[in-house]
């Protein structure tokens, strides 16, 4: 293996060749803007839009016209959230999300609070990582007009109840939005079934480019608003200005047709590859905890925690391996994963957490040299921790008197 | 966020890994940190009666900049007296290895375990026997 391995999925995909070869002719031979009503290039463009909304409607069992396409779930999520609560304000000005959702929904309703337009109900979840549709039902007031969850959780990989979720907020008159950026092309997602009225998701997730992804915004039944965040040229029915990213709609559009094409097969292999590593890894090591649920779980999703050994140190014994970890010592703000802590996961658990992404393109060899390479870094490191020394030797660890300033 | 090369042989490489016998005499043992800060070392000094640093033994949990900060340590303090490791600054450790701004909180839990350490050999070397049994 000389080439490095990438297992980090959730973070980012390559993109697929397929994609990128449908992509090409939009750049320099049918470059045309989509909305040039007037010649051949424009309608060129604006046909290969179409088709890229048919693309990604056929997938999630939507219409064509209710795809909005965005610079991708960030914008997405924002769209949606604050979109909703400006368009609907005299209708009422409450939320109500997961503790776990995406930085992108969490920080998006932080400012929402803090200028003062919303009130947010964080549900929490259970050890599983998996909401309790009840709770969300307990959480209605006469004043909340969106619910927001995600469909799978990028960290421990839980998948939500959506379909329950869906009822409650039909049956209360309530919009439904969902994050589906890690699930979409890798999940069913049928937005009719799951009651969803507005849908975020992204091409870099599905073996497509960067900078670009999607909303889903329903058009009947009910008939969804809101109020653009991007202003100018009336672009997407006056949701989102923006001259259409043409080559990148192109390419979300072909990776969501591949996408359904392979989805019950390539979800078969990913999680047949996910629990081979998963057991060899855990028949080789004692102390080993799996975050988020065991089988209501993305298939290329497993978080493992390796107690006693610290995430960042493992990342540098891997280091011609591609994965992340919810450690303090890999975020950019030294807190570890609000995720983990979210399920009840300990903060000396948290910094031994290791996140595998699977993906297509990945092999049963690069499974099994992955395992072995973990098998022997967390063994080197756990002879070197002294917490593993002091556990051995029967040390109560929650009770000692640690040394702290 | 490249690691250094100095830190990358420190993790590779670690000097003086391990522990002393249970039963070793004239040993200090000094764990600073706490599982959940993700960073715990434990630094273990064999010191003559005269107060030089003989031998160095550590443990570290926490991420490759804590394991390479405590390594030097021990290569650092063998030879010194208690007085002159009692001085070591972590700044000393952040230049050796070229650590980043935010990995300096390691450098200042590897000065703070020589301290824990040398203050537990005072404390046994003092209290005798009995004073022994206290630390794990």
């Amino acid at each position: 293996m000389t080439r490095l391995v990438y297992m980090d999925n959730h973070a980012t995909t390559p993109v697929d060749p397929r994609v990128l070869e449908a992509m090409l002719p939009y750049f320099t031979e049918k470059f045309g803007n989509a909305a040039s009503r007037n010649h051949a290039f424009g309608w060129e463009a604006e046909a290969a839009v179409d088709r890229a909304r048919e693309q990604i409607a056929k997938l999630i069992n939507a219409k064509a016209k209710e795809i909005i396409f965005t610079s991708g779930a960030t914008e997405s999520d924002n769209l949606a959230l604050k979109g909703v609560v400006e368009f609907y304000k005299e209708k009422g000005n409450h939320i109500i999300t997961v503790a776990t959702e995406h930085k992108a929904i969490l920080d998006t309703c932080k400012a929402l609070e803090r200028k003062g337009l919303v009130t947010v109900t964080y549900l929490p979840i259970d050890e599983c990582g998996v909401v309790n549709p009840d709770d969300v039902r307990k959480a209605i007031t006469d004043k909340t007009i969106l619910i927001s969850i995600m469909q799978a959780n990028n960290e421990i990989g839980t998948i939500q109840p959506l379909h329950e979720i869906g009822k409650i907020a039909k049956e209360k008159g309530i919009l439904f939005h969902s994050d589906a950026t890690q699930g979409v092309g890798k999940l069913p997602v049928d937005v009719e079934a799951m009651g969803i009225d507005l849908m975020s998701f992204s091409a870099h997730k599905i073996y497509g480019p960067k900078g670009i992804g999607g909303l889903y915004v329903r058009a009947r039944n009910p008939r969804v608003r809101l109020a653009a965040q991007m202003d100018g040229g009336g672009h997407e029915r006056g949701m989102r200005s923006g001259t259409l990213n043409v080559t990148g709609i192109v390419g979300l559009g072909k990776a969501c047709e591949l996408a359904g094409e392979l989805l019950e097969s390539e979800s078969e292999r990913i999680l047949r590859m996910r629990e081979r590593l998963r057991q060899q890894i855990t028949s080789a090591l004692d102390e080993v905890y799996l975050n988020g649920h065991p089988m209501q779980r993305l298939p290329g999703n497993l978080n493992l925690s390796f107690a006693f050994v610290e995430g960042e140190s493992l990342l540098m014994g891997l280091k011609d391996i591609a994965v992340s970890s919810g450690s303090a010592c890999t975020s950019a703000t030294l807190e570890p994963s609000y995720v983990l802590r979210a399920l009840g996961v300990g903060d000396d658990l948290a910094h031994t957490s290791i996140r595998f992404g699977l993906g297509r393109f990945n092999t049963d060899e690069e499974v099994d040299y992955v395992a072995e390479r973990v098998i022997r870094e967390v063994t080197r490191l756990r002879e070197m921790s002294p917490l593993y020394e002091m556990a051995k030797e029967g040390v109560d660890l929650k009770n000692f008197n640690w040394a702290r300033d | 966020m490249a690691y250094s090369d100095k830190v990358l042989d420190h993790y590779e490489n670690p000097r003086n890994v391990g522990s002393f016998a249970k039963d070793e005499p004239n040993v200090g043992t000094g764990i600073v940190g706490a599982p959940e800060c993700g960073d715990v070392m434990k630094l273990q000094l064999k010191i003559s009666a005269s107060g030089i640093i003989e031998d160095a033994r550590f443990k570290t949990f926490g991420c490759g900049s804590a394991i390479a900060s405590s390594s030097y340590v021990t290569e650092l303090i063998k030879g010194k007296t208690i007085d002159e490791a009692y001085a070591i600054k972590n700044t000393q450790i952040v230049e050796e290895l070229n650590l980043p701004p935010v990995k300096i909180h390691c450098s200042v839990l590897a000065e703070d375990a020589i301290k824990a350490a040398v203050s537990d050999w005072k404390t046994r070397k003092a209290g005798g026997p009995e004073a022994a049994k206290k630390v794990g």
